[in-house]
């Protein structure tokens, strides 16, 4: 290379000019990554204090604390079962505060999650994407103008303004009196109100999110039905449809990630007593509703109600896991169809 | 196109055939405006709901609205108030600022102007959606888990802020990333080609540009924060807020406040919770606004 | 200036000029050798050995993707920021390998200034967009430094009542110009332009080539311009690099307008190639 360099007093280039300046931009560069690193370390977080403390559900104490206290004797100390994994994971009863027999069943409060997220779907799947196809294919510049950004509203509220919602006004308003009509009552919390309002609140996702994918069709496909003498209606659902599928699937996949995590208006709408039924007048209570209703009553700490917390925030985060997953690997095959 | 577009043109399809093509068009286009007007409508009930619980509660109960302002919790409907709930939601929304602005542009700004483009970052890009798709209760129990019991910082109002500030990150994250991303190259190679470090570059011109939109995105993070519930009330939040708190009390907040009077039997409190959900929803607003004034006022081509 | 579209041959007045400066000692400040520059697997620059005389305006030209660009970003090391780009071979500054381990791009940059195809003033005031070379420097920045590069930039005038206003409310034009003030506002032994002419108006064009005349006074030029006309008009010296990254003939500007050695020269000046 260049032997100049040791006879030249060097034109000024070399490291020592801007030492100062670069060395706090090493420096500014690892506080950064330290920032971002730290959100890795809340997912290995999440991670931890539920596997940790759902241990201690099934056991007498939790991976930690038998960690610990096998360390400091050295010798493996032996546990006690608390709740069989069997148990937790087929009885069909949820009652932990029964003085007499507690038992612990999540599938119990998952089919009520289950329950109220395919109730919820089927209000926010339908209208959802006619709504974004209105918006996309139908709706006149100003009116989407002012449409979007209206329903994407409906995502701002407070889950707890729906949940007031629900009890307040889904429920005795519009509910009971057409029940009633077909001589069925139904009480101040019920499934049908918490499947409403959660499918209204995620109305605004499946609509937003598919209508950017039905945007992203291209015209050119469009038009070519268009020039084939085919009406809006038959291009909106044999063209823009099927093109932009994915990204739909996509947006269903999150409307029903949320819906499996939503908590304070299940909690109002749907009630707070476990139930094992696939009615939709019947009160039921869900994982989230479990956890803040238990959470209401301060369970204390090494207490099984209050490690069932933890157990049942496992499940939960198990669920949404996977939808988010599901979602990931949708978005990542959407995105390869249009570059 | 013109055989379908119009009556009296019959070349191809008969008349039968166009009417049906015609109704069905019609028809299909209808459901679709109406299915996009429902969720409109819906909002319109919400909000009459809640000022029709309001209107009752204050004009036939007599609650009085100087009463619920400065006032805290009650037993007794007619005494009952919101301002510890207000105050305690306050510190919330300022303490989650301080934790979540500086981590989430941190990070955004890592991602963005420094991070090559490896295995590792797109693998923290990723565990960052997910982040953004898990439960808020959930961030309550790690807060539970981590920072009331494993630390013993107790139930107080410092816990809650960082299960919000940990809920919020992501949104922080993803609007700074947005907000970077709009900023031409051409400005950062004009500011490299001047001899500024990447650190210069970034403090210097990038992050100035980007601030309108890391701000507005910020608000409505922040807005996402104020109106979170089970985070709170997993962290063991006072629910009947009597005493103003501070970051190291016990607390209150709007909407485990909200919470709690819309789940008591007696209805009078149902009043009190459309009530506070309206001074809610008037706080969310003009925070709304807020973001939206900063985002049009600061934010301009380059 | 005006010059016929079909003459084959390109007369210019840069000749009379060129006399005039050659009485300077002809000092060599740009080295390359045996350059190659690699983005993956395409080869942006094949073997580019020149020299480039120090304050003399030296052209680049050549059809679209002949790596003109792409040679002048080596020359400041702005090939850094594409992850996928190799360098191979010397470039050398004043006689040092920018390429060298113990060289800094960083300080490489603030002795060669660069002035983008698309004018890039910061979102700022005309001031600290003209201070902001000397306050990253870590110089301090008087009203004297902002008055000398911005009449250097030949902005002054027009700019003079209204510093603390945005450099984003000037024209384009104007814009450049105040994207020079702050290359040249540092006092850089090197300004380096890549097309900086491509985005304006001929008006404001024109003023920009006599700047750079000007320029060569006190800065050495390199100028990318895909405008033939322009590169007889503003420059001493001119690189031809044509397809495939190759530097093909490279002299006085003179001589490669109105007698070219290389055929291919020839053919793609007088529009018979490219």
């Amino acid at each position: 290379m260049s032997t100049d360099a040791t006879t030249d007093p060097g034109p000024g280039i070399t490291g020592d000019v801007a030492a100062a300046d670069q060395r706090r931009d090493r420096l500014i560069r690892r506080v950064l990554f330290g920032c971002t690193s730290i959100t890795v370390l809340t997912t290995i977080a999440i991670f931890v204090v539920l596997l940790d403390n759902t241990w201690g559900f099934f056991f007498d104490a939790t991976f930690s604390q038998w960690l610990v206290r096998s360390v400091t004797s050295l010798t493996v100390e032996g546990l006690t079962q608390r709740i069989a994994v069997t148990e937790f994971l087929f009885d069909t009863e949820w009652r932990p505060s029964h003085a007499d027999d507690p038992r612990f069943g999540i599938m119990t409060l998952v089919s009520a999650t289950v329950l109220i997220t395919v109730g919820a779907a089927f209000v926010s799947i339908p209208i959802g994407t006619a709504a974004a196809l209105y918006l996309s294919e139908y709706a006149s510049v100003r009116t989407r103008k002012y449409l979007k950004p209206t329903l994407e509203v409906l995502a701002g509220v407070p889950t707890i303004v729906y949940g007031f919602f629900a009890v307040s006004f889904v429920t005795p308003v519009l509910l009971r009196p057409v029940l009633e009509l077909f001589g069925l009552s139904i009480g101040r919390n019920n499934v049908l109100s918490a499947m409403v309002v959660v499918g209204i609140m995620t109305i605004p996702m499946v609509a937003s999110i598919s209508e950017d994918a039905m945007r992203a069709v291209p015209d050119d496909l469009r038009n070519g039905a268009y020039a084939l003498g085919a009406s809006k209606y038959e291009v909106s659902t044999s063209v823009v449809l099927p093109a932009s599928i994915s990204g739909i699937f996509a947006s269903y996949i999150l409307a029903v990630s949320r819906a499996i995590g939503e908590t304070m208006a299940v909690t109002l709408a749907a009630g707070a007593t476990p139930t094992l039924t696939a009615n939709p007048l019947a009160e039921v209570q869900t994982m989230t509703a479990y956890m803040v209703t238990t959470m209401r009553s301060t369970a204390g700490v090494g207490s099984i109600t209050y490690q069932s917390l933890f157990a049942v925030g496992l499940v939960l985060f198990l669920m949404t896991l996977v939808a988010n997953l599901i979602n990931d690997y949708i978005k990542r095959r959407y995105r390869e169809v249009y570059r | 196109m013109a055989t379908v577009s119009t009556d009296t043109d019959s070349g191809v399809l008969s008349d039968a055939d166009l009417r049906w093509v015609k109704r069905k068009e019609v028809l299909f286009h209808a459901t679709l405006f109406l299915a996009s007007v429902f969720g409109v409508a819906m909002l319109g009930l919400l909000v009459f709901d809640v000022l029709f619980e309001t209107a009752v509660g204050v004009l036939v109960l007599g609650i009085d609205v100087t009463t619920f302002l400065t006032s805290g919790a009650s037993r007794d409907w007619e005494r009952a108030g919101f301002l510890p709930a207000i105050i305690g939601s306050v510190w919330l929304v300022l303490l989650t600022l301080i934790f979540s602005f500086f981590l989430g542009v941190s990070t955004a700004t890592y991602l963005e102007e420094y991070a090559p483009n490896t295995r590792t970052v797109r693998l923290i890009e990723a565990n960052l959606t997910n982040l953004a798709g898990v439960p808020s209760v959930v961030y309550g129990l790690l807060a539970l888990g981590v920072f009331v019991n494993g630390l013993r910082l107790g139930s107080i109002l410092l816990a809650g802020s960082i299960a919000l500030a940990l809920l919020v990150v992501p949104i922080v994250i993803v609007a700074s990333q947005e907000a970077l991303r709009a900023v031409p190259s051409g400005v950062r190679d004009g500011s490299l080609a001047t001899g500024a470090t990447r650190w210069q570059t970034v403090r210097g011109v990038v992050l100035p540009a980007a601030l309108p939109g890391i701000v507005t995105g910020t608000i409505l993070a922040l807005a996402r924060a104020i109106g979170e519930t089970a985070p709170l009330i997993m962290v063991g939040a006072v629910l009947q807020a009597r005493q103003t708190p501070d970051p190291f009390s016990l607390f209150g907040s709007m909407p485990t406040m909200i919470y709690y009077w819309a789940f008591r039997p007696i209805t009078e409190f149902h009043n009190l919770a459309a009530l506070g959900i309206l001074v809610l929803l008037t706080i969310l607003v003009g925070m709304y606004g807020v973001a939206f004034f900063v985002r049009n006022r600061y934010e301009r081509r380059l | 200036m005006a010059t016929g579209e079909n003459e084959p041959l390109i007369s210019t007045a840069v000749t009379s000029r060129e006399t005039e400066r050659s009485a300077r000692a002809d000092e060599t400040i740009l080295e390359a050798r045996g350059l190659d520059v690699h983005y993956g697997e395409d080869r942006a620059l094949r073997e580019v050995t020149a020299e480039i005389p120090e304050r003399k305006v030296t052209a680049i030209i050549g059809p679209s993707g002949c790596g003109k660009s792409t040679f002048l970003r080596s020359i400041n090391r702005m090939n850094d920021q594409i992850e996928v780009c190799r360098v191979e071979g010397d470039l050398l500054f004043r006689g040092k390998n920018v390429y060298d381990d113990d060289v800094d791009p960083v300080a490489l940059r603030r002795k060669i200034g660069q002035v983008f195809q698309k004018p890039n003033p910061f979102p700022k005031s005309i001031r600290d967009n003209v201070t902001y070379g000397l306050r990253v420097q870590g110089k301090s920045a008087t009203d004297d430094d902002v008055e000398r590069a911005l009449r250097g930039a030949a902005l002054w005038s027009e700019v003079e009542g209204k510093l603390d206003s945005s450099g984003l409310d000037l024209s384009g034009g104007q814009q450049q110009r105040l994207c020079i003030a702050r290359a040249i506002a540092p006092d850089p032994e090197v300004v380096l332009m890549d097309e900086p002419t491509s985005a304006l108006d001929p008006v404001a064009a024109s003023k920009i080539e006599d700047l750079i005349a000007e320029l060569a006074r006190e800065y050495t030029v390199v100028i990318v311009t895909h405008n033939m006309q322009q590169a007889a008009r503003i420059s001493d010296e001119t690189m031809v690099f044509l397809t495939g990254g190759e530097l093909v003939e490279f002299d006085d500007t003179a001589t490669i307008f109105e007698n070219p050695a290389n055929q291919a020269v020839e053919d793609y000046i007088t529009g018979k190639f490219g």
